[in-house]
């Protein structure tokens, strides 16, 4: 593969490009899905190819192609030159990157068991097990359950001479039951909605998992959430358990923090974002006990943002983003780092295959864990609602006003769980709820989630990000306007 | 044993000629390539996919291009049947030996799983309409000229004090597949999008055109839309949240009436998380609701035929507000004892199958008759981040975006701050006043339709934002 970069990086140079880095991206995906005990998807596919991105004329150019022939990748490194000399043509300024050092390397992220080595029909047994186990309890009406395995090679080289390999290995599962009863539809997933947890773990995540004793539960929340109350309409005190929290984190702070958002460089699709330039470090984001880091580094966990270098040749970091409350920290690449005083990229450069453009996106971007403990948190709480598993998400384009639904709630009256509450659903406008946050549970109760779905770009690119959270309390918060009829 | 890129066209205006698709004739030899090394597997009936794109998109922000990118790519899917058993690998390396692993990967992952049933025999030839929307225009259309275009929208935003940021996207792709029962089926277009907002702080506003071909739209008047539109969206006000009669432009339609379409799907019914379950036949929408899935219609795109190799269907919906009819996979048909319509997608999947070429029927209000019927109301351009709230009763949540207008005794009269909306489909479909002529419209959460604008009264906004 070495020699594909070597061939695309001479030509680049040869043709005119100033600066140049390539990607070879080898992936290979199993995909596993029942519905209703039967096999729904039963896939498998792999793609290799190689993504040339110059500098040249000022500007850039960004070519693909899997022919990887010599001639092949030639033309296409020819072809990046041609669209950055027609770049230039309408340019507003010269891109400058931060210096970085040039990295030889190569890293594997760590796996217990390769998913790939693992008997297919082990996993079928296992997700029709669950199945099963779900179809058993009357008023279920639809079982759903998956499997996804991943395998991603890539070969980075620059032209200030790096040249790293990387091998991550990524599993993820979840199980749903679903119920259709009158004139509702109400469903419960497990461990997370929209395909479960998924993390940079082998099969042993699969195995962590415990499906078949969670199945039965959500299939008999699934039927009992019919004869729930309704979510009450009001302003009260909102408990969100983990999975939830990390996709509030996902859309109200790593999205906003994307410096090419701040900059306006998403303004036509993804949106801008309310956290202008002068914001930084002036910004009382959240209350003093919220802490958030943006980090990518192998210590904070198997998260779906965990690497060694991103895309652009950058080794992976741990940057603040809110410290004591206080907004401190962008997600920048080496083209923007300068504008917010840094002289060195946040290495958050990434690109969903080899014929994408890297972009910033989010790593683990994690609300560090507090001191709660959650049956301590409920007994604190006298008047409030507990909501967990998302079941709807919408943030406008700069990020303030958002609506978030959960598949199920529970009332909690007098330190007590009292019952189950259907249709739950919370909004707000970001800072207001984050300075409302008055308790955050310990890291017993932390989970790096794995957002496995995070649409950006055009052409868009679907990326997988971190969360880590634990289940935290907010107060005077606006709940059950989604099924507010006014 | 991939073949060779096919030698490029030079065009006098081109740095960077576009690399040609390859021919019918290549697209057979892959199909019967792999069928004969199918043969020697022991598969009992093989079908084969092949997907070629060559695409180019060209993205600007703060008034200059800071992404430009090009991108070629050929796959080849491969499913098998062995002994009631069906299962599905992709790969886009061409050479024989990859083709022959990826082969051995569909028997593996069959022979793991249990006898289905229910699997059909493969179809055998069909015979599909032919439409044309390739245009070589299109497919040769340079990043110089797109550069071009590009610099000149940033020129109007520069002139008019304005901040611009888009794309300006072409390209070409094709699909074939075929099959051990000698079924083959062909299919290639090209594609042209201009989209564009215009940023007037803290205001916007946005337009966007796709077409198979990029001389449909004259980017220069998108962009003067746009620039004209975000004038006018500057010092929003801030009204209460609460029901108003609202205008909604082709793609604030297209993007939330996207989310009807899987619930006409016969499987989706079967799974009982339609919409339509126990609705079918009943006056569900307002009379004045007709839509069609129709491929063949002038102002749509994609292939005649679906993922299994069947002939797409002109199928009625809706008939004046009646849920009349479903699409159909040929496995589902066979349960229901319906005629497939050429709706499904590539097997193995769990979905079944869903109409993609929506066509409403449209009336003859313009914008400015809707607008000059309202006492008082909002004029919508766009709207963004839906997602569904209630999946039975069809509640969407979604924020209004890029242009927000306060229409009063026919006249439009001020800017408005976004809206969060909660709002029902069928309960919109119920409300609609008026509509406008049926257009190709383009949007962000939804695939191109054929839609008209249309006036809904009592439409519910929840809560406002703060721009």
């Amino acid at each position: 593969m070495w020699d594909h970069c070597t061939i695309a990086l001479e030509t680049a140079r040869l043709r005119g490009a100033t600066y140049g880095d390539v990607r070879v991206m080898h992936l290979r995906q199993r995909d596993l899905t029942t519905k209703n005990g039967q096999i729904g998807t039963l896939a498998q596919s792999e793609s290799l190819g190689i993504g040339i991105r110059v500098l040249a004329n000022g500007a850039w150019g960004f070519a693909s192609t899997d022919r990887l022939t010599r001639e092949g990748v030639a033309a296409c490194a020819a072809q990046a030159v041609s669209i950055a000399k027609a770049s230039a043509l309408a340019k507003r300024t010269e891109v400058v990157m931060a210096p970085e050092e040039a990295y030889v390397d190569s890293w594997q992220s760590p796996f217990r068991k390769d998913p790939f080595e693992i008997p297919l029909e082990t996993q079928l047994t296992l997700l029709l097990a669950a199945d099963e186990e779900m179809r058993r309890v009357k008023g279920v009406t639809l079982t759903e359950t998956d499997m996804q395995f991943r395998k991603i090679d890539s070969w980075f080289a620059s032209s200030i001479g790096s040249r790293i390999h990387q091998r991550k290995v990524i599993s993820g599962c979840g199980i749903a039951a679903t119920s259709f009863q009158g004139e509702e539809i109400q469903k419960r997933s497990y461990p997370n909605s929209f395909g479960g947890q998924h993390a940079l773990q082998g099969y042993e995540l699969i195995e962590s998992l415990d499906l078949m004793r969670n199945a039965p539960i959500i299939a008999e929340e699934a039927a009992a959430l019919h004869s729930a109350s309704q979510c009450p309409e009001k302003v009260g005190t909102l408990i969100l358990g983990g999975s939830q929290l990390g996709l509030q984190i996902h859309e109200s702070i790593g999205h906003p923090i994307e410096l090419d958002r701040v900059l306006g460089q998403e303004a036509n699709f993804a949106g801008t974002s309310f956290l202008t330039l002068d914001q930084l470090n002036h910004l009382k984001y959240a209350s003093n006990i919220v802490n958030v880091v943006a980090d990518a580094r192998l210590d904070h966990g198997p998260g779906l943002g965990t690497f060694a270098y991103d895309d652009e040749g950058v080794p992976a970091q741990c940057a603040d983003i809110i410290k004591d409350g206080q907004f401190r920290g962008y997600l920048s690449n080496r083209e923007t780092a300068h504008l917010v005083g840094l002289n060195r990229s946040s290495g958050t450069m990434r690109a969903e295959n080899w014929n994408r453009l890297p972009m910033i996106r989010m790593t683990n971007v994690s609300l560090l864990p507090g001191t709660w403990d959650f049956d301590e948190l409920i007994s604190d709480t006298q008047d409030g609602i507990l909501m967990e598993t998302n079941r709807s998400w919408s943030i406008d384009d700069r990020r303030y006003q958002f609506q978030f639904s959960t598949e199920i709630g529970w009332e909690i009256k007098g330190g007590k769980k009292v019952r189950m509450l259907k249709n739950p659903s919370y909004s707000g406008i970001t800072t207001e709820f984050w300075n409302s946050c008055d308790a955050i549970c310990k890291l017993d109760h932390w989970t790096l989630w794995g957002t496995p779905n995070c649409g950006k770009g055009q052409p868009m690119q679907t990326m997988g990000t971190g969360h880590g959270a634990s289940p935290a309390r907010f107060r005077n918060v606006r709940i059950g306007t989604a099924f507010s009829n006014q | 044993m991939k073949p060779p890129a096919k030698a490029v066209k030079k065009s006098s205006r081109n740095i960077a000629p576009a690399p040609e698709l390859l021919s019918e004739c290549e697209l057979r030899r892959i199909v019967d390539t792999v069928l004969r090394l199918a043969r020697s597997t022991g598969a009992e009936e093989t079908e084969v996919h092949i997907d070629e794109v060559a695409d180019n998109l060209t993205r600007f922000a703060n008034n200059g291009i800071h992404q430009n990118v090009a991108e070629q790519g050929l796959t080849v899917s491969i499913r098998t049947v062995v002994d009631g058993r069906t299962a599905r690998a992709t790969t886009n390396r061409m050479e024989e030996d990859s083709l022959r692993a990826t082969i051995e990967a569909t028997l593996s992952l069959a022979h793991s799983q249990p006898k289905d049933p229910r699997i059909l025999p493969m179809p055998g030839k069909q015979r599909y309409r032919s439409v044309n929307r390739f245009v070589k225009q299109s497919a040769a259309l340079s990043a110089e000229e797109r550069a071009r275009a590009v610099r000149a929208a940033c020129d109007l935003a520069i002139k008019n004090g304005q901040v611009a940021a888009g794309i300006f996207a072409s390209g070409q792709s094709q699909s074939a597949l075929g099959n051990s029962r000698r079924l083959f089926a062909a299919y290639r277009e090209t594609h042209a999008e201009f989209s564009i907002t215009m940023q007037e702080a803290p205001a916007a506003s946005w337009a966007k055109a796709n077409f198979a071909d990029f001389r449909a739209f004259d980017t220069q008047k998108l962009a003067a839309r746009a620039s004209e539109k975000a004038h006018m969206a500057a010092n929003a006000r801030e009204l209460p949240p609460g029901r108003y009669t609202v205008i909604l432009e082709p793609a604030a339609v297209l993007d939330l009436v996207g989310f009807l379409f899987y619930d006409f799907a016969a499987t989706a019914l079967l799974d009982k998380r339609s919409c339509l379950n126990d609705r079918m036949g009943k006056q569900l929408f307002g009379k004045n609701i007709s839509i069609a899935d129709d491929v063949y219609h002038p102002l749509q795109q994609g292939a005649p035929f679906d993922g299994e190799g069947l002939p797409r269907q002109r199928l009625l919906l809706v008939d004046r507000g009646i849920p009349k009819n479903l699409v159909y996979s040929r496995a589902t048909a066979k349960a229901a004892r319906k005629t497939p319509t050429g709706h499904g997608f590539a097997l193995p999947n769990e979905y079944g199958e869903a109409p993609m070429n929506l066509v409403f029927t449209g009336g003859d209000s313009s914008l400015e008759k809707m607008i000059a019927s309202t006492d008082r109301g909002l004029l919508v351009t766009r709207l963004w981040y839906i997602r569904e709230v209630d999946p039975y009763e069809k509640v969407m949540t979604g924020m209004t975006r890029d242009g927000l207008f306060l229409v009063e005794k026919g006249h439009v009269t001020a800017a408005v701050r976004n809206f969060r909306f909660n709002q029902s489909l069928i309960e919109m479909l119920n409300n609609v006043e008026l509509l406008g002529p049926a257009i190709r419209a383009t949007g962000e959460e939804a695939f191109e339709m054929v839609v008209p604008a249309m006036k809904v009264r009592d439409f519910h906004f929840a809560e406002v934002t703060k721009f």
